[in-house]
């Protein structure tokens, strides 16, 4: 989590020049620090937070059974109770395990690796594609800023699910049967990704208008510097804590979309099963009691989620300057 | 006065028994799919015909047992003519509009459904005329001799001549032109139930036919009928289990146990009309979604019998199908004239043997391939596919699982365009020559249009076609078993369970299982 | 200003052009309608047959003509599945979705601007940090499982509400609506909150923060000095400044209201449009896909020209830039 504050910060230009030591105890000073470090909340949700990519990143040493590869599965682990050992095969299950006898701690973790792989990818695929055409919606105008802004409006028209639905139809039908499975990951990234650039965009290209009429642009543009230049290397580091903040939400956002595009059947594939995959298939079993099937993945999502909603709500408060 | 007393008590009691019979009896009825249209030559699917079988009657009906049982034919049999059947129509029989049903009505609805825009015109395909003999007899004479004409007619509607040609319907609706005519939303069939308001996709309400002909011979007991779609499996569920339905289709087999549980609510079950079964590319040279280059793994019968061994049937009945399946070895339901306990033997799960097999055939380290699979039409399709990946893993094949919606599978079938799939089967006429005719025979315009296997033998065709016009019942079964064994010499399908179909009921319904998954209601009683 | 009128209708009907074609040619890719049609028995030879008389093997941009042609007749197509008019069946299943969208639209605003209102005059407070934890749980989680989750509980468990479907309708100002009997109430209350919860949360949060802000301007300051009571200063000052975002906002999220009943009718079988697009999706019902987009489409564009305009209204300032400061939390 401090990764992530180190970047909030240098969005301020006074780190830029520090040694690393004074830049540490200057960020303590600092009322993002006080005011992170002032609210048990948001620091809980960063320590379930960083846990959870841990045990993503680590997920194949931490992992006690292999779900991912077809050939080790028993079936007839299915449906084994959490902290039991199967009848038949005496495997033991710390969370149980699914309908095709999957071990859940493994799957989850394994499952959270997709989750944030997708997620992250997706926003930073957003990410980049907002805030280039924000910059330059925003600083080139005229036309080009009409047809961006044209084809914002008509992304916006749709829901991002319904976009992802249409792009991972596509995507699906595009490539070769072989590939997949490997491809699938790849068009959920793009096309979640793709429904959310339009918030970068928007939020980007205003501020990019407000600092364009400002002085030290103005200046910029006297003394000749190129127009690529003064956009990304003087106007967008004063957009990037709202781009923090945006980024923050569709990562969440993100997670969740995910998570009902599997719902809807255009998900993970089912071999390899993401955290919206593993709890599409334990909806099923919902009434039959199986609970474990459904329960954990799910508190899992939640934990993510919510410590990420919770982290970009605390992150916007702190970054907004008429709060404090 | 004693006698006005004791008259005045009769009919006292005999108020009371006709209220009994009479009160109103609502049946709250759910299942995952609607009826696509009221038009009853438009759709062949199970989910419209079982709709109206509620209205309209065929001449021959299948009934809970799965039984052929006169309908609106009471009588029928091949004439001397070996060309022609001849049905004795019911009489007195009115259709709900109050008027008579002639074998003119019988004649005009068979027409009907031999038009091209028909959806049941396959059926009807052996037929050359059918003919009015008088108002209530009938014949129907077939282009060769077509000893199982009846098991066909079980459902083909018959609707009134003239109401249809009234509201302009004297042709089935065009679904596929996206016609559309008054009869896909009323209807006029001679049912033991009418229609009183339906809205697609929500509810349908029925009421009972109190001028039925077979009041007296049904129970009838059911005088209203709420029919609700709920396509999602766990809303479905909790919509029964909080009493908000009586009786379910399409139950979960992981909500078998906790419904058989709750006070009040109970499970029927019966073996359904129904297999299914892997089907493998093996007439191509090569195939386009394997590992393998220039060659065909499933072209080598040892492959295709490893596979068969790698299949660890008795896990998948036991987890994915918690028991609800007959496991088998055969693509044939026991209902089906043809099946032998020999023919349902399946190998035993024999990895090593498996194995050995692959190296035999040459392909030891195995090969990758991908298997489409629909995951919307069979009972837990999806989960039985992925446990197959996990299966034929252990014998180096690595499967690419791509399931999807059955609108999106079934056309890879009929085009061609997989390798590897799951199928299920129905067999309607419980006959195999129905199989053979869409499984085995070579695909051709009018043969073998579910056969993706691209395998084609000219001799087992000769025999499949022979099958039709062979009036000799025991040499059509020597034909039958003769064209058996050679499919199962060559392991041209891998057959996983028949499905067992189970219904929920509340505790007050005495119900049985239809084998074709269509209940009527008709014999439907309260306890 | 007619000619600012004038340019942002064109420019919603460019949109609406590119709408329907993307929606009409992406589907193309989404399956095969012809095996629903023909059912098991039929041959090669019906298949070949049926996708000429259908027109499906002329190209795309042809059949998009076609279509086009054909929506502007005002003709939207025979669905393939159930073989009615399109327009027939969206006119008949709107209401179900207007009259979902319009309940949890009410809970989401009126709930979400309640609390928005508490939590941002008690900052800080155990029941506002309830509120702010609790609600964001409820945008942590994807919303079939929310849904789930009610059926689960109030409907299995408890046996309070029903689990599926619309209940018992009534016919008001011609309309069959489940709104009107308690029935078709008690029906509507899971769908209702599962699909307004997410809209309640953004409401509360944006009525918060702006709250929040408008508290701290400078006005409220002088009003805080010239003795005003606490309560005219929250109610009669800070909100009235508070609610030209959340009108807006508010505007914007009616239309992805329906658009999510996609999900929420699914789970609830519910009978509006959203199941109507999901089954279409599956059956691969073109005319019926195209539709629904067309009519999603054309909601947001009209919701997006209503708001711009009223911008103008507003601030005129705003106008030539077409209302681009506008929020969307």
């Amino acid at each position: 989590m401090t990764d992530t504050n180190k970047k909030g910060a240098s969005a301020r230009p006074v780190f830029d020049d520090d040694a690393p030591a004074s830049a540490w105890t200057r960020w303590r000073d600092t009322e993002i620090w006080h005011s992170y470090s002032r609210s048990p909340v948001i620091v809980t949700a960063s320590v379930v937070f960083v846990m959870l990519v841990l045990g993503a990143l680590l997920a194949p040493l931490i992992s006690p059974y292999t779900p991912f590869d077809p050939g080790s599965l028993n079936l007839m682990n299915g449906f084994t109770k959490p902290l039991s050992a199967n009848e038949f095969t005496s495997d033991f299950f710390l969370l149980g395990a699914d309908d095709q006898g999957r071990d859940i701690f493994s799957t989850i973790l394994l499952g959270l690796r997709i989750s944030l792989f997708v997620g992250i990818s997706a926003v930073l695929f957003a990410m980049t594609l907002g805030v280039v055409l924000g910059l330059v919606s925003g600083y080139v105008g005229g036309w080009l800023d009409a047809v961006i802004m044209r084809i914002a409006d008509i992304q916006m028209t749709f829901p991002s699910i319904m976009i992802a639905m249409l792009l991972y139809g596509i995507g699906k039908g595009l490539t070769p049967p072989d590939l997949r499975d490997e491809m699938a990951i790849w068009v959920l990234i793009f096309s979640i990704g793709l429904s959310e650039w339009v918030q970068f965009a928007r939020t980007v290209r205003g501020a990019t208008m407000v600092e364009r009429k400002k002085e030290y642009v103005q200046a910029c543009d006297l003394i000749g510097l190129s127009r690529w230049r003064i956009m990304f290397k003087h106007i967008l580091p004063n957009v990037t804590g709202t781009v923090l903040v945006i980024a923050t939400i569709s990562l969440a956002l993100a997670i969740i979309a995910e998570a009902t595009l599997s719902f809807l059947g255009v998900g993970a594939p089912k071999t390899e099963p993401s955290l919206g995959t593993l709890i599409n298939v334990g909806r099923q079993f919902i009434l039959s009691g199986e609970w474990w099937i459904l329960l954990f993945p799910s508190l899992t999502l939640l934990a993510l989620a919510l410590s990420v909603n919770l982290f970009g709500d605390w992150l916007r408060d702190a970054l907004n300057p008429k709060l404090r | 006065m004693r006698k006005k007393i004791v008259a005045a008590a009769a009919a006292g009691i005999l108020s009371v028994s006709m209220a009994g019979a009479a009160s109103a009896e609502t049946l709250r009825w759910a299942r995952a799919g609607d009826s696509l249209t009221f038009d009853p030559h438009a759709q062949n699917e199970v989910p419209t015909h079982t709709l109206a079988h509620q209205m309209y009657e065929p001449l021959l009906l299948r009934d809970m047992a799965g039984k052929i049982i006169p309908a609106l034919a009471t009588d029928w049999y091949a004439t001397d003519n070996g060309n022609v059947w001849e049905f004795k129509l019911r009489k007195g029989v009115k259709f709900h509009g109050g008027e008579d049903f002639t074998a003119d009505d019988a004649v005009f609805s068979l027409k009907r459904a031999m038009m091209p825009t028909s959806d049941m015109k396959e059926l009807l395909s052996s037929v050359k005329e059918v003919r009015k003999v008088d108002d209530h007899t009938l014949h129907i004479e077939t282009k060769g001799p077509n000893p199982l004409m009846p098991n066909n007619l079980t459902n083909l509607f018959i609707m009134d001549s003239e109401w249809a040609v009234e509201n302009r319907c004297a042709a089935p609706q065009d679904i596929a032109n996206g016609g559309d005519n008054p009869c896909a939303r009323t209807t006029n069939g001679t049912g033991p139930f009418k229609l009183v308001s339906r809205v697609q996709d929500q509810k349908t309400v029925l009421k009972r036919n109190d001028a039925y002909w077979g009041i007296g011979i049904f129970p009838m007991q059911v005088t209203e009928l709420i029919y609700t779609p709920i396509q999602e499996s766990a809303t479905r569920v909790s919509a029964f289990l909080s009493g908000e339905v009586d009786f379910i289709q399409d139950l979960p087999v992981q909500d078998l146990a906790r419904i058989a549980k709750t006070d009040g609510l109970d499970v029927i079950t019966a073996a359904e009309n129904r297999t299914i079964f892997f089907g493998l590319n093996v007439g191509d040279a090569d195939l386009t979604t394997d590992t393998v280059q220039g060659k065909n793994p499933f072209a080598d019968v040892r492959v295709r019998q490893a596979m068969n061994m790698a299949l660890n049937r008795e896990a998948i009945k036991k987890i994915v199908m918690r028991n609800q399946s007959l496991l088998t070895g055969v693509v044939m339901p026991p209902f089906v004239n043809g099946w032998t306990k020999e023919l349902d033997a399946y190998p035993a799960w024999d990895i090593r043997k498996a194995k050995a097999l692959m190296s035999d055939a040459g392909y030891g380290d195995g090969f990758g391939i991908t298997l489409d699979c629909p995951n919307d039409r069979y009972i837990n399709d999806e989960a039985v596919c992925l446990a197959a990946v996990g299966m034929f893993a252990q014998i180096g094949i690595k499967v690419t699982l791509d399931a999807k919606p059955k609108a999106q599978h079934f056309p890879l079938i009929k085009t061609q365009k997989t390798d590897f799939y799951l199928l299920g089967w129905g067999v309607p006429t419980f006959d195999s020559g129905y199989i053979f005719n869409f499984l085995v025979h070579t695909t051709t315009d009018k043969m073998g249009s579910w056969n993706n296997t691209r395998y084609t033998n000219p001799e087992l065709d000769k025999k499949i076609v022979g099958l039709a016009s062979e009036t000799n019942l025991t040499k059509r079964n020597k034909a039958i078993a003769e064209i058996w064994n050679t499919v199962q010499g060559e392991t041209l399908y891998l057959p996983i369970h028949n499905q067992i179909l189970n219904w929920g009921v509340t505790s007050k319904i005495d119900f049985q299982v239809q084998p074709e998954d269509i209940p009527h209601i008709k014999f439907l009683v309260f306890k | 200003m007619l000619a600012f009128i004038i340019r942002r209708i064109g420019q919603a009907l460019v949109v609406l052009l590119a709408v329907g074609f993307v929606s009409f040619s992406m589907f193309k890719f989404m399956g095969d309608p012809l095996e629903n049609l023909l059912g098991q028995e039929a041959t090669m030879s019906d298949r070949a047959e049926l996708a000429e008389r259908l027109g499906l093997n002329d190209p795309i941009v042809v059949q998009y003509t076609r279509y086009l042609t054909r929506v502007l007749d005002g003709n939207l197509g025979i669905s393939y599945r159930a073989g009615l008019p399109v327009g027939k069946i969206i006119l008949e299943r709107l209401p179900a979705t207007l009259e979902l969208a319009f309940l949890s639209g009410v809970l989401a605003i009126g709930v979400g601007i309640t609390f928005g209102i508490y939590t941002a005059i008690h900052r800080d407070g155990i029941i506002t940090n309830a509120i702010m934890t609790i609600s964001l749980i409820g945008v942590s989680l994807p919303t079939f499982l929310i849904g789930v989750f009610l059926i689960w509980a109030f409907a299995v468990n408890l046996d309070w509400l029903p689990a599926f479907g619309r209940g018992p309708t009534g016919n008001f100002l011609g309309m069959e609506l489940a709104i009107v009997t308690w029935g078709g109430f008690k029906s509507m209350i899971l769908p209702a909150v599962t699909l307004g919860l997410y809209q309640m949360t953004l409401i509360m949060r944006l009525v918060r923060s702006e709250m929040q802000e408008v508290l701290r301007a400078d006005f409220i300051r002088f009003a805080r000095a010239r003795g005003l009571s606490e309560r005219a200063i929250n109610f009669r000052h800070a909100l009235k400044n508070t609610l030209v975002p959340v009108i807006t906002v508010t505007g914007l999220q009616l239309g992805s209201i329906i658009a999510f009943a996609i999900i929420t009718e699914t789970v609830f079988q519910w009978p509006g449009v959203g199941l109507l697009f999901i089954n279409a999706i599956s059956f691969v019902d073109i005319p019926v896909m195209s539709a629904y987009l067309l009519l999603v489409g054309t909601i947001f564009v009209f919701i997006n020209l209503i708001v711009d305009l009223l911008y103008f209204g507003i601030d005129p300032r705003l106008g030539p830039t077409g209302g681009e400061g506008r929020h969307r939390a």
